[in-house]
């Protein structure tokens, strides 16, 4: 029988752990001490781009491979530190001379190409709020972002301007600039857009960063909510000395490491360890353009020689399905660490890892708020799969009820089920959501930051994750937001009203299920089923639409009109339905 | 069964699962999950319908060889025979 906890021993450490003695450090760590790690700018300000890219350009690391791409067709890209200071500038003095200010947001919608990672670290090194977009949204999430943020320019490929931009550029009035990074794909010559090719050729090398402070925003992250618009989340330029600290103590980064985070920077952890941690560390990250295909990954952890690998449970999951023999083709002799972040690991997941990979998994839990890791199992700490791990030196996290009133108890007891909490002011805590102050006011109280986030903690501090406190879908590590994806159904004619729910599903989490009520005259068919999957689909994009569609004659809905998403749920599931006193025509 | 049979049974499990999909709109001899937008567990999804409406395994392994469209074809073709 497998044991509860996997116990490490200080001789099975193949570098010495960063965080090895973690009491110590936790009681002797401030973020006032981390942040004084950076020399800063000359005027006493910080500036992400300007400390991962000209810092290290600056060392005698310059040379030393920063990142290394890997394009679907076989092609590699290698790019020093070196490369990526003048590159980064180039991209800078690019937005200089279309007259893009200073704080002016710049989204990018690109596959993970060289040129996404310039863009998001050029437009930082120029002051402007990047907000990086998952390319695998479709025209309505994409254009209620770049809406949302009032987005200035926009980087992209020709390929998904056309599919996913073209038809809404023109309820985008803010957006002046778009700029198409060259993906080997058909020229360009698109009305409305200018090839960024050229515009770099025609830049210099040199630029002075804007003077940022620490608490100037800097990067703008969507995520989804149960109700209304998506929520901006906005990280400050401070930020990276969370990022740092957080990837030395719970991603394990050494010098020398070959780092493989395969998160897309559309999402959070793309951005915050697949582009500013390890580059802030010095250390080679791999870029990998392609989708998720096992043998493909298991060739690049063995031919990269990748050292520290930080992927999601969903991957996981699929390379546990693909079975052990297209792993024992492979070898993976430099690999020491594994992490995983997205949804909480099974402990069948971590096992897996010891036993095909001869590693164990560690897994860790953050959120797009959080900005960086806060609670992680690492490298030097005993495992209980399943767990989230300990708060990281830095962090002080508690499980709390709410009370009324607004206030907050902290649960002392272990084993209580709860919302789990974070004392308010780390670097990489999110300053606002975009236009929302009330909607970010309400995530605090009593110096808490309130996660949404169900939990528990063990005797021993381990935190425990139960489920989240709200209906927001989580599929493959991602927040899908219900009101989202029902908004777009509803457009369809057919369509009375959607409502959506999150279906667990054994590889990705949850799938999203809706179902539909149809107006008079229309009657379920398949082909009617077909046709509203596909409006959503051309809408929202694979990564948001539903995976299932359910006619139903009508939805349950509370007195006030609110679809029960929980009561589609429960019967989903073929479980209790609960109180039903406030639903329409019940108790 | 002959290469168009394939092809349609193909198209029709993937129409399934991508009802937006205009075939005609799509490069079979490009890798097409840039051309159409397929997320990973509908790629599985896929395979198993591949699995369903032609009776054909189809190992992890070679995934690799279902790049494009008419990759796809050749190698079901391939495993059935035709």
């Amino acid at each position: 029988m497998r044991p509860a906890v996997i116990r490490k021993s200080a001789a099975e450490f193949r570098v010495p752990p960063n965080l090895a003695d973690e009491g110590a450090v936790r009681g002797s760590f401030s973020w006032t001490q981390a942040r004084a790690h950076f020399a800063g700018l000359s005027g006493g300000g910080l500036n992400i781009a300007h400390e991962v890219a000209d810092r290290i350009a600056a060392s005698n690391r310059g040379g030393h491979i920063a990142l290394r791409c890997l394009r679907t067709d076989g092609q590699e890209r290698a790019l020093t530190f070196r490369d990526l200071r003048a590159l980064t500038n180039r991209f800078a003095n690019v937005l200089a001379a279309l007259g893009v200010a200073r704080g002016q947001r710049v989204f990018v919608l690109a596959p993970r190409i060289p040129e996404l990672y310039v863009a998001v670290l050029g437009a930082l090194k120029a002051g402007c709020v990047v907000s990086p977009l998952f390319s695998a949204f479709g025209p309505e999430p994409v254009a209620t972002r770049i809406g949302l943020g009032a987005g200035r320019v926009l980087v992209t490929t020709a390929a998904l301007y056309r599919r996913k931009v073209a038809p809404m550029r023109e309820s985008l009035p803010t957006l002046t600039h778009v700029l198409l990074a060259d993906d080997g794909g058909a020229g360009a010559d698109i009305p409305g857009t200018l090839e960024l090719s050229p515009l770099m050729d025609a830049a210099t090398d040199d630029y002075t960063p804007a003077a940022t402070t620490d608490e100037d925003p800097a990067l703008l992250h969507f995520t989804s909510g149960t109700t209304g618009t998506p929520k901006g989340a906005v990280h400050v330029h401070g930020a990276l000395v969370a990022h740092y600290f957080t990837a030395l103590h719970a991603l394990d980064l050494h010098p020398d490491d070959i780092f493989w985070c395969t998160a897309d920077p559309g999402w959070v952890t793309g951005t915050s360890y697949g582009i500013v941690a390890p580059l802030a560390l010095g250390v080679t990250s791999i870029v990998d353009e392609a989708d998720f295909d096992a043998e493909r990954w298991y060739r690049i952890l063995q031919d990269q020689a990748v050292t520290v690998w930080y992927t999601a449970p969903t991957a996981i999951r699929m390379l546990m399905k693909a079975g052990p023999e297209l792993a024992r083709r492979f070898r993976f002799p430099r690999l020491r660490f594994i992490a995983s972040v997205g949804d909480p690991l099974n402990p069948e997941a971590v096992w897996w890892g010891q036993e095909v990979l001869g590693l164990p998994i560690h897994d860790n839990w953050w959120q797009t708020e959080t900005g960086g890791i806060m609670i992680a199992n690492t490298a030097a700490m005993d495992i209980k799969p399943g767990s989230m791990g300990k708060p990281l030196p830095g962090v002080e996290a508690a499980i709390v009820e709410r009370l009324e009133g607004g206030g907050v108890r902290v649960v002392e007891r272990p084993d209580t089920e709860g919302e789990l909490a974070l004392r308010a002011g780390w670097p990489s805590m999110f300053r606002a959501y975009l236009n929302q102050e009330e909607r970010y006011r309400r995530c605090f109280a009593d110096g808490w930051y309130l996660t949404g986030d169900l939990a528990r903690r063990d005797a021993d501090g381990y935190f425990w994750f139960v489920g989240r406190a709200d209906d927001v879908i989580k599929s493959a590590g991602h927040l899908i937001g219900p009101f989202e994806v029902e908004s777009a159904l509803m457009e369809h004619p057919a369509v009375a009203e959607a409502g959506v729910i999150g279906k667990p599903d054994a590889v990705v989490g949850e799938v999203v299920k809706a179902f539909v009520s149809l107006k008079r005259g229309f009657e379920p068919s398949e082909a009617l089923r077909l046709d509203l999957l596909g409006h959503a689909r051309k809408r929202l994009g694979a990564a948001v639409a539903p995976k299932e569609i359910e006619f139903a004659a009508t939805l349950p809905r509370t007195r006030s009109g609110k679809i029960m998403r929980r009561l589609l749920k429960a019967r989903e599931l073929g479980l209790p339905e609960g109180d039903t006193s406030t639903l329409e025509g019940g108790g | 069964m002959n290469r168009d049979d394939i092809r349609a049974r193909m198209l029709g499990v993937l129409k399934g699962i991508a009802p937006e999909l205009e075939e005609d709109e799509v490069d079979w001899d490009r890798p097409w999950r840039g051309q159409v937008d397929l997320d990973s567990m509908d790629f599985l999804n896929f395979v198993v319908g591949l699995h369903q409406a032609l009776q054909v395994d189809i190992p992890e392994a070679d995934y690799g060889r279902l790049k494009t469209l008419n990759g796809v074809v050749e190698y079901l073709a391939g495993r059935l025979g035709a």
